[in-house]
């Protein structure tokens, strides 16, 4: 049969079936090859969460908290996090970023670790056992002590401890951590510019009456 | 041959103020009485130190050493003793005191011999890098660079250009000045000598600003002398001059003007092969490898209005900064403030104590009127001096606006990072804005989010993996649990089976459902039996251990030994007891295999039965062959021995023990007359019992051997024992031990009096249940003989024990109330606060049957020990 012989409205009919069947077995093919493991959103939450899975969103860990947002929850319900974190989850999600959430707790300024006052430690392997970090280190009946680099500060062990011999501490100012401040705008001297050697009134004058 | 120049772009012209300085000649400072090395001078690991306190250096000695390869070594400027190793103020932005070396001065100088070489340019690269390290040397123009580091580019990049850097932009400073006009030809030898080190790049520029005329000559003359001698690489040597402008001394800005190249973003000066180095470490690495003489001082502009002089000095590091500013007559009224560095790029020193270092290579102390504070920052006009103005041509006023909404991701994009920090936007700023303050803390606020956003990550990872092992660990109980279930499944079956054998037996009986019972619940119990019999002896060593160390220990290691040692004696009871349980289970097992009734079925376990068993069944038989009635006299003249004793202490104890002595005597009493009416109930079913054991022996016809069969004998007498006799017994086991415990608690010294009493509930609380199911059981059997006695016993020890710990807790409190410091009081009470807490918590675990029962127990008994410890202080 010539295919030119056919009506134009068929011709155009079937060319356009068969494209159509052309791209959905390319799209169909794509979609298996390159599939996307996981829920890319959760994964991008979950990035901006602040990992210290302290449970104060009310979720048993920073994942939990981020399928919960990626299924509508509020986005402030994290304190450790801060503003700083909901600002940029809400730009992620093209949403107004809110204030924190008090009821879940408050942002602190200063981060802590946990310290184990070693000499009452009975070593009854408690805080081991709410340490969602794996962060401390014993065993039952011996000393146990806090890797104070793991420690994400998140309270857990504080409470279970049987003889109260945990506690936060705030985390040193070191060489290594010393960071500059802002300048506070509202400061109307700020004594720690550089670039101060600009010309003083006293070099003004003189090059005034030099003029 | 004149070097092209590139013109700098951007750039400013702030007040050179160069010549108060260059005044006076180079003079060399005395040595202080003090001398202070901070660990940290360099960028990089801190330094490690190799002297301890109270040894005595020399000049050039070197006092700690490079900590790894991004490091640099430390050397004592001058003789004298180490006198403290401790955290010192240091010259740093932060205000932080860091880690220094602190040497007590003697005033000799004497310094160890310094071993040169006659041709450095024979020695190779590796062993010259090596000695640039142990010679301390690092960046001497202000960031602290490990030279080291710096000369030993990685290969892949050809250095194909080395620029000297004697640019010295910054406003007030003159030492490199100083430097290159008093020791220009060690210059020359010392680029010459880098240029080997780097395997001999096309060119050797020496970069100067035209304000210092007089270095250019110096260093033009000195090449034409040092021409003569045979230095390689001497002709590739060049003086380049060029316009003064800031900040045209900055590394990548000194690079663009001497080649016209600009290093990548992020990138390194070796990239495009090229390696700049100052001419005060130039100077240095000559020093340290042709003399052998390490970085021990270096020349240090000292300047400001607040002096009476001003000048260069050559000053021995370590010397405290407020020493060397009384050498040129501080007055410490005018100044403004104490600058490191120049006025640009310098930072406020909150602390005039802090010390020279490698790279301190100026000292500013301006009066009020030469460096009045800076004007209020005010509103940026958008005027865009700070664009035109910044070296490295970024957008300081977008930087600044990002900076202020911490937006990092768009600082980021306009590459704060490469910044430098110069200060020239900040300078031209109509508005007085602090711009540089804002980069620096941008800048840190980034690394720090960097930090942070690794650390979180590694968090995830190990969250996610705990997690993940804690499932494995569930799956692998819960496998096992169904790999049990199904084991015991099998085993009823099967002993359904044998039940089923049984019936069609003429005298199917209650042992063969006792049997069927046990085998079901074992299922290899030689090897069971093996376990627990391990498991006693390993509770028995470990207890004999504890006792012993604990006798040997004395003040604070007692208390916690006790407890350890009081935990092992727990361990050795239950691990006894679960044998003791086994051990009649198995009794009761095996004689039913060769029971008529069901000997065909069974068979194979006696076939089966290695050692163990045999073991097993000889200690059973041992036991059992003693009659009950035996047992209990055996115990009532144990008791009575005891009861002597007791009486005996407690006739010497003094008054305060003697009331708990007599409880204890009161008590043994009392289980003597139950023990004595137990006997007579025993004598009375005597008679009974030894009946039906005779009338069952005999119809075994099958038996194997004689113990055996005797062992069955006896387990049959167990099996027809009433329960009601299994508990008398195990409460007779209890009350024996009751007694022991209160023996040593009466015995017991103050401080030990908790433990024990602990103890001693415990076991009361035992009894009590015991005693309970005994009277049920009785209650049952024969409602004729109520067992008042037994209720009655129980009842009085328990009120006691918790008398005792109310006792204590009085005595607790009212020692608190007595001593006299108050501190001592608060610490008491709060100690008294967690014990109460803890007590609360044991109580509830206590109540929920929680398996944490031990661990609070324990550690209320610590409390409560080191309150006791406290009172007594
Ligand atoms: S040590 Fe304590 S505070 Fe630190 S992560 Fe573990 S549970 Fe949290
Ligand atoms: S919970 Fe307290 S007593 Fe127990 S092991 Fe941890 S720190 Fe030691
Ligand atoms: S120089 Fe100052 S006022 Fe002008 S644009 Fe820059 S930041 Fe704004
Ligand atoms: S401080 Fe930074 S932004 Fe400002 S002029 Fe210097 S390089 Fe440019």
């Amino acid at each position: 049969m010539d295919i030119s012989s056919l009506h134009p409205l068929v011709l155009a009919l079937l060319v356009l079936g068969g494209l159509a069947l052309v791209f959905g077995a390319i799209l169909g093919f794509a979609a298996v090859r390159y599939k996307i493991e996981g829920n890319p959103i959760v994964d991008q939450i979950d990035n901006l969460l602040p990992q210290t899975q302290c449970g104060q969103c009310g979720h048993p860990g920073c994942r939990p908290y981020a399928e919960g947002i990626a299924n509508g929850e509020e986005i402030n319900k994290c304190p450790p996090g801060g503003q700083d974190t909901i600002n940029s989850i809400a730009d992620l999600l093209g949403v107004d970023a809110p204030e924190l959430d008090a009821e879940h707790g408050t942002e602190s300024e200063l981060s802590t670790v946990a310290y184990i006052r070693e000499d009452e430690c009975i070593g009854c392997t408690k805080c081991i056992q709410a340490c969602p970090m794996d962060a401390i280190l014993g065993a039952a009946k011996q000393m146990h002590t806090v890797i104070a680099d793991e420690c994400t500060g998140c309270d857990l062990c504080v409470e279970p401890c049987p003889v109260d011999c945990i506690e936060m501490r705030e985390v040193e100012v070191t060489m290594q951590n010393w960071k500059w401040q802002l300048p506070s705008p509202l400061a109307a001297v700020n004594s720690d510019i550089i670039a101060s050697d600009r010309q003083t009134p006293q070099e003004t004058k003189q090059e005034d009456t030099a003029a | 041959m004149s070097q092209l120049i590139y013109p700098l772009r951007g750039g400013v012209h702030p007040p050179e103020n160069k010549q108060q300085s260059l005044q006076s000649p180079l003079r060399r400072l005395a040595i202080p009485g003090e001398l202070v090395f901070p660990l940290a001078q360099h960028i990089g690991a801190p330094a490690k130190a190799v002297v301890e306190i109270g040894d005595r250096v020399l000049a050039g000695q070197m006092i700690a050493e490079p900590n790894g390869p991004f490091s640099a070594a430390i050397h004592a400027s001058t003789s004298g003793t180490v006198s403290a190793i401790e955290a010192r103020p240091i010259p740093h932005a932060s205000g932080l005191w860091g880690d220094c070396i602190v040497v007590a001065a003697d005033g000799k100088d004497e310094s160890i011999d310094f071993v040169g070489c006659e041709n450095p340019f024979k020695i190779d690269h590796e062993s010259l890098i090596e000695k640039i390290r142990h010679a301390g040397i690092a960046g001497m123009g202000g960031a602290g660079f490990p030279s080291a580091v710096k000369l030993n580019p990685p290969p892949n990049n050809n250095i194909d250009t080395l620029i000297i850097n004697g640019t010295e932009c910054e406003p007030y400073i003159t030492a490199d000045d100083v430097l290159m006009q008093e020791r220009s030809e060690d210059i020359i030898r010392g680029c010459t000598l880098l240029a080997h080190i780097l395997n001999g790049p096309d060119r050797i520029l020496i970069g100067v600003e035209d304000n210092k005329p007089k270095a250019i000559a110096a260093l033009e003359q000195s090449l034409l002398k040092l021409a003569a001698e045979d230095l390689p690489g001497i002709d590739r040597v060049q003086v380049v001059s060029f316009p003064t402008k800031y900040p045209s001394g900055g590394e990548k800005q000194l690079i663009q003007i001497l080649t016209g190249k600009e290093v990548p973003s992020g990138g390194l000066p070796a990239h495009i092969g090229i390696v700049v180095q100052n001419v005060g470490t130039t100077v240095a690495i000559w020093e340290a490898i042709k003399h052998g003489k390490p970085l021990i001082e270096r020349i240090t502009t000292v300047v400001g209005e607040s002096l009476k002089e001003q000048g260069n000095a050559i000053v021995k590091l370590g010397s405290p900064s407020q020493f060397v500013l009384e050498q040129f007559g501080f007055q410490e009224k005018s100044c403004a403030r104490l600058i490191a560095g120049g006025p640009m790029m310098g930072f406020s020193l909150p602390d005039s104590r802090a010390p020279i270092v490698k790279t301190s290579n100026c000292l500013l102390v301006p009066s009020h009127q030469e460096m009045p504070d800076p004007a209020p920052a005010q509103a940026c006009i958008r005027c865009g001096h700070c664009a035109e103005a910044c070296p490295a041509g970024l957008l300081p006023q977008q930087l600044y606006w990002y900076a202020q909404a911490k937006e990092h991701d768009r600082l980021l994009a306009h590459n704060l990072m490469d910044c430098i920090e110069c200060g020239a936007c900040s300078f031209v700023c109509p508005s007085s804005i602090p711009l540089v303050q804002y980069y620096r803390a941008s800048k840190g606020e980034i690394r720090q989010a960097e930090i942070e956003k690794e650390k979180s990550d590694r968090s995830r990872q190990r969250f996610e993996f705990r997690q993940k092992r804690i499932e494995r660990a569930e799956a692998e109980k819960e496998a096992k649990r169904l790999a049990r279930k199904k084991a015991a499944e099998a085993a009823k079956a099967k002993a359904a089976a044998n039940a089923g054998a049984a019936k069609t037996a003429p005298a199917a009986d209650p042992v063969a459902a006792a049997m069927a019972r046990v085998q079901a619940q074992q299922s290899d119990p030689a090897e069971q039996l093996a376990k627990l019999e391990r498991a006693v002896n390993n509770a028995r060593n470990r207890l004999n251990s504890a006792e012993e160390k604990w006798q040997q220990a004395e003040g604070d290691q007692k208390a916690k030994l006790e407890s350890r040692f009081k935990q092992a004696q727990l361990r050795l009871q239950d691990a006894e007891s679960k044998l003791h349980d086994f051990k009649q289970q198995s009794a009761g097992q095996n004689p039913a295999p060769s029971n008529p009734t069901s000997a065909s079925p069974t068979t194979p376990l006696n076939i089966d039965s290695d050692d163990p068993i045999e073991r097993a069944k000889a200690k059973a038989q041992q036991r059992l062959s003693m009659s009950p009635l035996e047992k209990a006299e055996n115990n009532l003249s144990s008791l009575n021995d005891r009861l002597k004793k007791a009486q005996e202490k407690a006739s010497e104890a003094d008054d305060d023990k003697r009331a708990a002595m007599e409880a204890a005597v009161e008590k043994l009493k009392q289980k003597k007359t139950s023990l004595e009416k137990e006997i007579d109930e025993l004598k009375a079913q005597a008679p009974l019992k030894e009946n039906t054991a005779t009338a069952e022996t005999p119809v075994d016809p099958n038996s194997i051997d004689d113990p055996i069969e005797r062992a069955k004998a006896k387990a049959m007498q167990r099996l027809n024992m009433s329960p009601a006799e299994k508990l008398q017994n195990s409460l007779q086991a209890l009350q024996t031990r009751l007694a022991k415990a209160e023996e040593k608690a009466a015995s017991a010294d103050e401080d030990r009096r908790p433990a024990m009493q602990a103890a001693v509930e415990k076991l009361q609380e035992k009894i009590k249940t015991v005693e309970q199911e005994i009277t049920e059981f009785k209650a049952q059997e024969e409602p004729a003989k109520p067992a008042e006695s037994a209720n009655e016993s129980s009842g009085i020890p328990l009120d006691a024990a918790s008398a005792a710990i109310e006792k204590a807790k009085a005595k607790a409190a009212a020692q608190a109330q007595m001593s006299d410091s108050e501190k001592h009081a608060a610490q008491v009470e709060s100690l008294q606060q967690r014990i109460q807490k803890a007590q609360q918590r044991l109580d509830k675990a206590t109540e929920e049957g929680n398996d944490n029962v031990d661990a609070f127990r324990l550690g209320l008994e610590k409390l409560q020990a080191k309150l006791k410890e406290l009172e007594s202080e």
